[in-house]
């Protein structure tokens, strides 16, 4: 449509080359949800923009109004800041939000940050000007200004606080519904039913139980997560009346892990079998921590191996260790990069979330059990988002129409 | 003492929770200077809690020296080893290098630490090896499969394998590209809800079981 309109209009003209026009709609405004130190600029585009015409953007600081004369901005020196090819910076479908977008599709739209070259401070306007140029022709835009200033709130990322608001709602209501009827179905899980199993074994066998809680600090869920199972494993343990050795490469673990599985030996009526050197530091290093748990299983052939948390590449070299001394070996995890591994050298391995599911499996507490629940509803909207999501852009493509943005924005991740 | 125990922990964990949970969302500096702020917290925290670390250490291999344990003469070099790097550090003040030259903490990191970290990870390889004979031992449909596929993947990511079957080069890069990345994809989904999920409850104290003690609030 664009193009006929160029044509018909150099028709009209003779093939005369088209006087070049300031850029239209020029405005400028600080640049939403950001951190402040930038402007953004925004101008609609015209016919005939090439990659041979170029837009420069010229940039001053506006003086303070004690220092100001009748005219601030014919005062101050302006400073080319940056330079492009005309038919580039548009905004594109998926730029921005719908509720969010500083310019309308199609729009012309240039972040100014701040730089060495030209710092731009919070608080301070600004005068912005654009030069276009074309082979001998040049053609200045109308001054604008504008400051820029820190955001509060990402407006962009609105979506994704409605969604975790939903969900933790969701999350409370299951865990209420949970508490109210505590009989919620759990599918069986093959790892954790043997959890019993290994642990009856090492006792038959006379040997310790060795329980891993990954390579995570205590900020990481996935350590959390192997914390919640051993306070289960501990329980179990102590009621077995076998022995415990829970080897740590972070202090901070141990200290928490010292501490649930003292509890846990008292929640069994077996606090006098607690030994506080269950728990103990080997080294932050991950090499010289594998090495040393190695040692152990060579030297002391636990008849139980649990590797519980996040783990990287001293994964197989911790399993296979394991699986060479004949020991009944259950890992949990959330790195899916070492699952092949361990699913490769463990008898049973917990997938991904089934980690943050074995807490609620072993102890069939409500507000865990209600947890999962709410999880699989989460699971169930998120599938339904991806089968609807997928068919909308399916039809929106084919039918060239971006009608069905208005719907697909609400599930995308702006920053 | 329940105070100090139980109310205090879930108050701190609550307040620290909705703060950086709402930091996401929030754009201004003041934003990344608290994050920047609690980072440098957490390392002075981890630098004191290596102390309790190494109280652990020397008190598990004393009492293993003490006992004549199995294999405590394993404790002695420990202690020997711990303690002549210490020395050796406070002699060469930490650093590892002064004017361009190494200082004997520097030889001491570089000929000791450095290689048998190489020999461990170098130990993958064989490790890697064994269990990749057990996991693709063809005893089922499944392994069968997983077999197949693999010997397609390894075939297709080197030269000679794309010039003996050219082929290959596709249908690898089908394999990771569809199968591989939806099932990594669909765990990936599982685990952000479990981890939401988990991080919600504590953040709320419903679960406090990482305190030590009963999971139910």
């Amino acid at each position: 449509m664009m193009g006929l309109a160029v044509f018909l209009l150099l028709l009209l003209t003779g093939g005369e080359a088209l006087a070049l026009a300031p850029p239209e709609g020029f405005r400028i405004l600080d640049t939403p949800n950001d951190a402040g130190k930038s402007l953004s600029l925004v101008w609609r585009a015209s016919p005939g923009e090439s990659k041979d015409r170029t837009v420069q953007v010229w940039i001053a600081g506006v003086r303070p109004p004690s220092d100001m004369g009748s005219d601030p901005v014919a005062a101050v020196a302006f400073q080319k800041v940056a330079e492009f090819p005309a038919n580039t910076r548009y905004v594109k479908p998926g730029d921005f939000p719908w509720w969010a977008r500083p310019a309308g599709k199609g729009d012309h739209y240039a972040k100014l940050a701040s730089s060495p070259a030209f710092p731009i401070e919070d608080g301070r306007p600004y005068a912005v000007k654009l030069l276009v140029r074309e082979g001998d022709q040049e053609v200045w835009s109308e001054v604008v200004q504008a400051s820029a200033r820190p955001d509060w709130f990402n407006t962009a990322q609105m979506n994704n606080v409605l969604f975790v608001l939903a969900f933790t709602g969701t999350l409370l209501a299951t865990i209420a519904a949970a508490r109210r009827n505590p009989h919620v179905y759990l599918r069986r899980i093959a790892g954790l039913d043997a959890v019993d199993e290994a642990i009856g074994r090492s006792t038959e066998m006379g040997r310790p139980v060795l329980y891993l809680t990954g390579s995570g600090s205590m900020s990481d869920v996935s350590t959390i997560a192997a914390t919640v199972i051993l306070g289960d494993v501990a329980k179990k343990v102590a009621q077995y009346g076998t022995t415990l050795q829970v080897p740590h490469r972070d202090p901070i673990v141990m200290a928490v892990c010292q501490e649930i599985v003292k509890e846990s030996y008292s929640e069994a009526g077996r606090p006098d079998a607690f030994k506080e050197d269950a728990n103990f530091f080997i080294t932050d290093d991950q090499f010289s921590y594998t090495a040393a748990v190695d040692g152990i299983m060579l030297r002391e052939k636990p008849a139980a191996n649990f590797f519980m948390g996040s783990y990287f590449a001293e994964s197989l070299l911790l399993t296979e260790t394991g699986a060479s001394t004949g020991a009944i070996q259950i890992a949990g995890t959330d790195s899916d990069h070492q699952l092949p591994f361990f699913v490769t050298t463990c008898d049973y391995t917990l997938i991904g979330e089934e980690l943050y599911a074995a807490g609620a499996y072993l102890s069939r507490e409500p507000v865990l059990v209600g947890t999962l629940r709410g999880q699989d509803l989460g699971k169930a909207f998120i599938m339904g988002v991806l089968v609807a999501g997928t068919a909308l852009a399916t039809i929106g493509g084919l039918a060239q129409t971006d009608i069905f943005a208005y719907a697909l924005d609400l599930f995308k991740d702006f920053k | 003492m329940i105070f100090f125990k139980r109310h205090l922990p879930l108050a701190i964990t609550f307040v620290m929770g909705i703060t950086f949970a709402l930091q996401y969302y929030v754009p201004h500096p003041v934003s990344e200077a608290a994050i920047t702020a609690v980072s440098k917290w957490m390392q002075i925290i981890s630098g004191f809690a290596l102390l309790l670390g190494i109280a652990s250490l020397f008190h598990m291999h004393a009492v293993k020296i003490r006992r004549q344990a199995a294999g405590w003469g394993y404790s002695l070099v420990l202690y020997g080893a711990m303690l002549g790097t210490m020395v050796v550090g406070f002699g060469s003040h930490g650093e590892t290098k002064v004017d361009g030259a190494q200082t004997a903490f520097g030889w001491l990191y570089d000929y000791t630490m450095v290689p048998l970290q190489g020999t461990m990870f170098s130990v993958l390889a064989f490790f890697v090896a064994s269990a990749a004979y057990r996991a693709f031992r063809a005893r089922s449909r499944e392994a069968s499969v997983l077999l197949l596929s693999a010997v397609i993947v390894m075939v297709g990511r080197v030269p000679l394998g794309q010039v003996l079957l050219p082929w290959a080069w596709d249908v690898t890069q089908w394999l990771m590209n569809v199968i591989n990345s939806a099932v990594r994809r669909a765990i990936l989904i599982g685990v952000s809800m479990g981890s939401v999920a988990l991080s919600v409850k504590i953040i709320l104290g419903k679960e406090r079981s990482y305190l030590g003690g009963g999971k139910d609030a």
